[in-house]
């Protein structure tokens, strides 16, 4: 007899802090509404993944999360984004601060046009001052979290730009790292990779979630069930659902889920 | 629902339910075939039973081997994911039940010209009434994605079990009366526990059907009333 007394919806992710809270959030691109008051709680040292159809509002909304939208103009948000309870989108938000504790890595690589070395130590140097022996910790320390040190250390002086596409992403996360953020925000950071490189990048996700709050946005629906704790699942501007990944793609509870990672869209 | 961006994966899903259908359908003619030759001696509707049962393993293969193809090529999830491994776990049941019926249909040949009274073949028959009818209605809660009909049948499945714990009592008391019955209901209690576990397999098939459609495991431990391997029998008068 097989009365296999499973866990069903049950789930075993540990219950950790709030580190964002997202209230009744709304975005405007110009007279354009793209996000329609989304309500969204991110939790400490975990993965969150964002997912939906293109044009649904998940990059958007990480877009919101360090404030990197003010960069362009006739683009705002109502509502709020607490981190550890401060809302950040309050005009006197310092943003380089911000960015420097909620760090972002893209869809493309973006190495800067210099040594590997530097790539690291730019952003270091704009926030702290260090000693050349500080410095060199500092980089060999996010280098080694990045799963890059191994391959980058005998050729810290040589151009960045000399490195595979999945090295140039590793990279990039090491400079995000580098700053210690509390938050990586990751905007599809393996679209661009070859499967190896993919899989480099999601063990080092699952790596870097002992440290930092994770939110992703993917359009592999199967990334999302391998990476992430919870899944948000967007359309049109408005959070469907929400939940504990392995309900979200096994037993979600909305028609559109359902039909969005089943493949009947549309 | 909506069919799926991809119409061969719509096909695919389609022809595998579809298959999964015929293999029941298959499966429950051979119970009924193996039950009958049984009670009317009828030995060449039981060696057609045991030549059919091949073409049900042929079926479990197939639809095995497209359920692993599926897998690999479309990264199913959700609904579709437990379409196909109900369908795989649905199959292996349908086969096992394939075995049972021709095991059944083994005996009957094996009593061809054997001494027997119709009374004795009562308790068989009564049994595999039911466990057919469950067979039937699991499989029709199976097509049509009915939970409620599936748990009917998997509470239901303690009634099979009990007509067996007597059965087997009553066929011990024939074999003591005398000892001619010996070898008639030695196979008798073979082909009711055959049925029995017949049963069983309806309700693992409810079980997976629950699971189908709720996307929940059933994890409540279903009463067992099959007490016959703790039955004793004192043979001093």
């Amino acid at each position: 007899m097989n009365s296999i007394a499973v866990r069903a919806t049950a789930d075993d992710i540990p219950i950790t802090r709030e580190k964002l809270s997202i209230r009744g959030l709304s975005f405007f691109y110009g007279d354009s509404k793209a996000l329609h008051g989304i309500n969204l709680k991110l939790h400490e040292r975990q993965v969150s993944a964002l997912i939906g159809p293109s044009g649904c509002g998940k990059s958007t909304l990480l877009r919101i999360l360090n404030r990197i939208y003010a960069l362009y103009p006739n683009q705002r948000a109502e509502g709020e984004v607490l981190l550890d309870g401060e809302n950040i989108l309050r005009p006197d938000q310092d943003v380089n601060f911000l960015r420097a504790k909620v760090g972002m890595v893209f869809q493309k690589p973006t190495p800067f046009p210099m040594s590997i070395y530097e790539n690291i130590a730019f952003g270091v140097r704009l926030y702290e001052n260090l000693s050349r022996a500080e410095m060199d910790d500092r980089v060999e320390h996010a280098l080694t979290k990045a799963a890059l040190w191994e391959e980058a250390k005998d050729r810290l002086g040589t151009s960045a730009l000399g490195l595979s596409g999945g090295q140039q992403q590793r990279l990039c996360i090491a400079r995000t790292i580098a700053v210690k953020p509390e938050v990586i925000l990751l905007d599809e950071p393996t679209s661009a990779l070859d499967p190896i490189s993919t899989a480099k990048v999601e063990d080092l996700i699952d790596e870097l979630k002992r440290d930092f709050t994770i939110v992703i946005v993917t359009h592999n629906m199967q990334q999302a069930a391998r990476v992430a704790d919870r899944t948000a699942f967007l359309y049109l501007g408005n959070l469907i659902e929400e939940g504990p990944t392995s309900m979200m793609f096994n037993n979600p509870k909305d028609r559109r889920t359902l039909d969005y990672i089943t493949g009947r869209f549309g | 629902m909506k069919e799926h961006i991809v119409s061969s994966y719509e096909n695919e899903l389609r022809d595998l339910t579809r298959k999964v259908a015929e293999m029941g359908g298959r499966a429950e003619r051979l119970v009924a075939d193996s039950v009958a030759a049984l009670l009317k001696r009828d030995t060449e509707l039981a060696e057609r039973v045991i030549v059919q049962d091949k073409a049900v393993d042929a079926l479990q293969r197939e639809i095995e081997e497209d359920s692993i193809a599926m897998i690999a090529r479309r990264q199913p999830l959700a609904t579709d994911l437990r379409e196909i491994v109900s369908a795989l776990r649905v199959a292996g049941d349908l086969e096992r039940i394939g075995d049972l019926a021709k095991n059944t249909a083994k005996r009957a040949l094996a009593l061809d010209g054997e001494y027997r009274a119709q009374k004795q073949l009562r308790g068989v028959e009564h049994m595999s009434e039911i466990a057919i009818e469950q067979l039937k209605a699991v499989l029709d809660a199976y097509s049509n994605h009915d939970d409620a009909r599936a748990i009917e049948v998997w509470k239901r499945d303690g009634e099979i079990d009990a007509i067996y714990t007597s059965l087997f009592r009553e066929l011990l008391t024939y074999m003591m009366e005398d000892p001619r019955h010996i070898t008639l209901c030695t196979h008798l209690l073979f082909a009711a526990k055959n049925i029995e576990r017949i049963g069983d397999h309806a309700t693992n098939i409810a079980e997976t059907v629950h699971y189908l459609v709720i996307g929940e495991q059933l994890s409540d431990e279903r009463p067992k009333s099959d007490t016959s391997s703790l039955t004793k029998m004192s043979t001093s008068r």
